[in-house]
């Protein structure tokens, strides 16, 4: 028998192969569980929240006593209960508005009672008396001397040490990028693009609506069933808020029925908590309908971006300077941290040596910005992506030869001092071009069309603490499965197949026999930071691939002895023990929790086995707060490429996408077709925000809280095809060399359309979305149309 | 709220029910039966994730009052398979990787088995008319609709 290369060398089975979803099977069945299937019984109270109707205003009082006299109310709470305040980088509100009312839904009291419509009925008995305030609707007047404040006490606000607030004013973080000398370099440069761009709000819109249900027992624990992408988080941020130990909240997340970052932090669960507090031992849910979720779940923030780029008669960049205003809504549970990512990634994929880049992080009196797939990536690169196009256009370079020209390498010294790692870019935007047929031009449909292609690049990192970490545990049953413990949630992305693979693969077993201990649950399961930030296939991905390994070295280490051999000898292949040595064979079954007996019944060794692992980055560095300048900015950028074509109606303003190509670097494709289902997904989904997706707020009031109203992508609208495609340029430090890829594919896809409607009518489009009558609009203006 | 009793066949078998007079399809498929497959994604009939099959026909259940299914037939998603055998449609959307979160899947399952029932060979117009009315965030649909033209080409098989 000759011994198997290592893991390095070769892929064991089944990674890089596209085994069938763990999950699919409960899915199309009905019989996959969500927080809202969970059945109660009859003690179940519902929970209804009262919100403010005004964007900015002082609470004068609050009277609740009609509401609790209500027969069927069980009770009534407000923020006088919950004055502590909370916030994931800057503890910036409380459960409940209590002084003051920033936005549009901001919750001021809770009724919880024995159905909706009691609960409903109650909150019509609150009388809630304002005192109404200007308010701040956009961020570049937010930003200014003369704008109200939206927390006169941002000074006494607890916050991380990345993240710098100016108080006085209403930015919660400016973060300063400065690198070389920008004024020198304007001279150098031979064309000089200025441009500025709006990216409105938009809604993350999962087809489940945020959903929480708790339970508070006489002792005080805590528990929560909720639809979250961040139990753990949520523990930690409750046990803050409130008091109360960790190990005295237990978080309970079953399946997420999409989440692209709104179930990411603390929403909803905290009003369930603060409710549920008051009637103990009673479960109480707290379930946001679809109106409530267009007017208080957590927004993509809006940006207001300016961008200044050069680059010299060669094509070769010089010098950017950007200002990024980040409409961050009320509070900033993530805000300053997209503001922050939007800092250190603000030049994009590319080299540029001189840069003068300033993001700040606006309060306004509009929704609460969340994170949203991306991170902030799809918003910067909007603008970003158009004026790398247009500069091309002005010094006569084809765009693509441009971008190869310019786009970051390995060992380039990039925007904050680091060295790039190895990627594929240049290899995407290669593929992505000729997939597209670039600089070849289809005729169109119908001589009143016309038909054009685009393409843009994108990068983003991980945007996290430094220190996110994760753990895994591997326990082998009698029968030789094994069963993984992660804290990691399944939103749909396919995280529990790649794990399930991972441990297969490591382990040395069938991928059939691996199962995953659901759902998720802090009191049982591993933790894990969060669910965002694409960070589950490598970081999660690599606790789990650590807890597989040292269950198989338990089990090597047994057999060994029981053998006599020595453990490197030995190989664990489709569920059997065997030596390349002796070439004998044992299976799993049994031996992994039952030991194997010691010659002539003198007794036995082993035990069961519990493998276990975990991982966290250690080597992310701190960056300083005037330049932005530091060893290690992030853990790594995953990159990518996206072409379109398009043909647009010159009598209606109609975009239609005809088709789609994506490529990225993933590092190594766990399973292509989970990683091309995010590609294809996250097309339409970009392609939903660049041509119809706005939240349209006025004086901070959601004017289309409605599916009818706000319109997202349906089987009517999307391309003919979307080919998804991907390079594998190894990621140092991923399982396998895997890299994340969740949220990339949504990144670039505005631009690229964008690009397209240029090459098309020659007329660029701006600010998204590019809806028919923004864009007949532009042609008009421009004399394309009469 | 005045309570009725009615009689409704749902996935088969019959269930005798007390719904007050407000009380949904889908509330009642949910909370009075336990049947929870069927999704409530908006409660106001503009997302599809509760789509069941009234009389043969598919229905947003949040938009039907469940007193106006007195004697009449439902089915679910989960009536779809028999016998532990799924529908070929539920195969077909685990064959072509159409299911990521899978909360609108139900209501997909349902549209499009109802597409099928009465157009047995659908054009790619006729599955994304039949689905216009089914949000997904996740998928971006190519592989829903290629999972509903797989389906019709199986069910046809052999011989058309």
């Amino acid at each position: 028998m000759e011994k198997q290369k290592t893991l390095s060398e070769e892929l064991p089975r089944p990674i890089g192969q596209s085994v069938p979803r763990i999950d699919a099977l409960e899915k199309v069945s009905g019989m996959a569980t969500f927080a809202d299937d969970i059945q109660f019984g009859p003690g179940l109270l519902f929970a209804r929240a009262k919100r403010s109707p005004h964007p900015h205003a002082i609470i004068k009082k609050i009277d609740v006593s009609k509401a609790e006299k209500l027969p069927g109310v069980r009770a009534v709470v407000t923020g006088a209960d919950y004055p502590g305040l909370t916030g994931l980088y800057l503890a910036d509100r409380r459960i409940f508005a209590t002084d003051r009312v920033r936005y549009v839904g901001d919750p001021v009291a809770a009724v919880a009672a024995t159905s909706e419509e009691i609960a409903e009925k109650a909150l019509e008995l609150i009388d809630v008396e304002y005192e109404i305030l200007p308010g701040v609707f956009d961020p570049v007047y937010g930003a200014s001397p003369e704008a109200p404040l939206v927390h006169p006490d941002l000074d006494k606000y607890a916050v991380v040490n990345f993240i710098f607030p100016e108080p006085g004013t209403n930015i919660s973080n400016h973060f300063k990028l400065r690198k070389g000398d920008v004024d020198a370099a304007w001279k150098e440069c031979a064309a000089i693009v200025e441009r500025t761009y709006r990216v409105p709000h938009v809604q993350h819109v999962p087809i489940e609506p945020h959903i929480a249900i708790a339970k508070v027992d006489e002792k005080g624990k805590i528990t929560l069933w909720s639809s979250s992408q961040s139990p753990f988080a949520q523990r930690n941020l409750i046990a803050k808020a409130l008091g109360v130990s960790h190990a005295d909240i237990e978080v309970i997340a079953p399946y997420v029925g999409g989440g692209f970052g709104s179930k990411a932090g603390l929403s909803v669960e905290a009003l369930a908590v603060a409710v549920a507090m008051k009637v103990r031992g009673r479960p109480v849910k707290m379930r946001l309908t679809r109106e409530e979720e267009f007017f208080t779940a957590f927004v993509r923030q809006g940006l207001v971006a300016k961008f200044k780029i050069g680059c010299d008669k060669n094509g070769k960049l010089l010098a950017m300077e950007n200002q990024l205003y980040w409409d961050a809504g009320a509070y900033t549970e993530y805000g300053v941290n997209v503001t922050r990512a939007g800092g250190y990634s603000s030049t994009g994929p590319y080299y540029v040596p001189n840069l003068r880049n300033d993001s700040y992080c606006v309060y306004t009196n509009h929704p609460v910005g969340g994170p949203m797939r991306g991170f902030g990536m799809p918003e910067l690169h909007a603008g970003l992506e158009q004026c790398i196009d247009e500069l091309a256009h002005e010094i006569k370079m084809d765009p693509v030869q441009f971008r190869l020209l310019n786009c970051v390498k390995e060992g380039d010294e990039i925007l904050t001092g680091m060295r790039m790692h190895p990627t594929g870019l240049s290899q995407c935007i290669e593929k992505a071009a000729q997939a597209i047929e670039w600089g070849k031009k289809s005729p169109p449909s119908a001589p009143n069309k016309r038909r054009g292609k685009g393409l843009a690049i994108m990068w983003k990192a991980p945007a996290m603490p430094p220190n996110a970490g994760s753990s895994a545990w591997v326990e082998l049953n009698e029968d030789g499965t094994a069963t993984l413990g992660l804290g990691g949630q399944e939103i749909g992305q396919g995280t529990f197949t790649v794990m399930a693979q991972m441990v297969a693969g490591a382990l040395g077993i069938p991928y059939e026999n691996v199962r995953i201990a659901k759902p998720v649950d802090t009191d049982y399961s591993p933790y894990e930071w969060q669910t965002v930030a694409s960070r589950l296939t490598w970081s999660m991905g690599n606790a789990v691939v650590a807890a597989a390994r040292d269950a198989r070295k338990q089990v090597l280490d047994l057999v060994a002895e029981a053998w006599g051999e020595n453990p490197e000898d030995l190989d664990i292949i489709n569920g059997h023990v065997v030596s390349y040595k002796s070439e004998e064979t044992i299976s799993l079954k049994d031996i992994v929790v039952y030991g194997l007996p010691k010659p002539g019944d003198q007794g036995w060794r082993g035990g069961p086995i519990v493998g276990r692992g975990n991982f966290m980055p250690t080597y992310v560095t701190g960056l300083d707060a005037e330049t932005g300048q530091g060893p290690r900015a992030v853990v790594h950028y995953t990159t990518g490429a996206q072409a379109v074509e398009v043909e647009v109606d010159l009598d209606t303003g109609r975009v239609e996408v005809l088709r789609g190509v994506a490529v990225f670097d993933v590092g190594r494709a766990i399973n292509p077709d989970l990683v091309k289902c995010q590609m294809e997904g996250g097309f339409v989904q970009g392609m939903s925000t660049a041509l119809f997706e706005s939240l349209k707020l006025k004086e901070g009031i959601p004017q289309n809280p409605s599916f009818v109203d706000y319109r997202i992508a349906t089987t009517a609208d999307i391309p003919t095809e979307v080919k998804a495609m991907y390079v594998e340029v190894p990621q140092d430090d991923g399982p396998w060399g895997a890299r994340g890829v969740g949220e990339h594919p949504m990144v670039p896809t505005i631009p690229a359309i964008a690009n397209a409607i240029y090459d098309a009518i020659g007329v660029r489009p701006g600010s998204p979305p590019f809806s028919s009558e923004k864009i007949y609009l532009t042609m008009l203006e421009a004399g394309i149309v009469g | 709220m005045s309570m009725h009793r009615i009689t409704v066949n749902v996935n088969g078998a019959t269930e005798v029910v007390d719904v007050p007079a407000n009380m949904t399809l889908l509330l009642m498929l949910r909370e009075k039966l336990a049947l929870t497959g069927t999704k409530n994604g908006c409660a106001s009939g503009e997302c599809g994730a509760c789509t069941v099959l009234l009389n043969g026909e598919p229905v947003n259940s949040c938009m039907v009052l469940a007193v106006e299914c007195d004697g009449a037939e439902v089915v679910t998603v989960e009536g779809l398979s028999s016998d532990h055998q799924l529908d070929p449609i539920q195969q077909a959307f685990i064959d072509a990787g159409a299911v990521q979160c899978g909360f609108c899947i139900p209501g997909m399952l349902i549209s499009s088995r109802a597409l099928l029932d009465r157009n047995p060979k659908p054009s790619e117009y006729d599955i994304r008319e039949a689905l216009v009315g089914n949000l997904c965030r996740c998928t971006g649909y190519r592989r829903i609709i290629d999972a509903v033209q797989k389906s019709a080409q199986m069910e046809r098989a052999p011989g058309d």
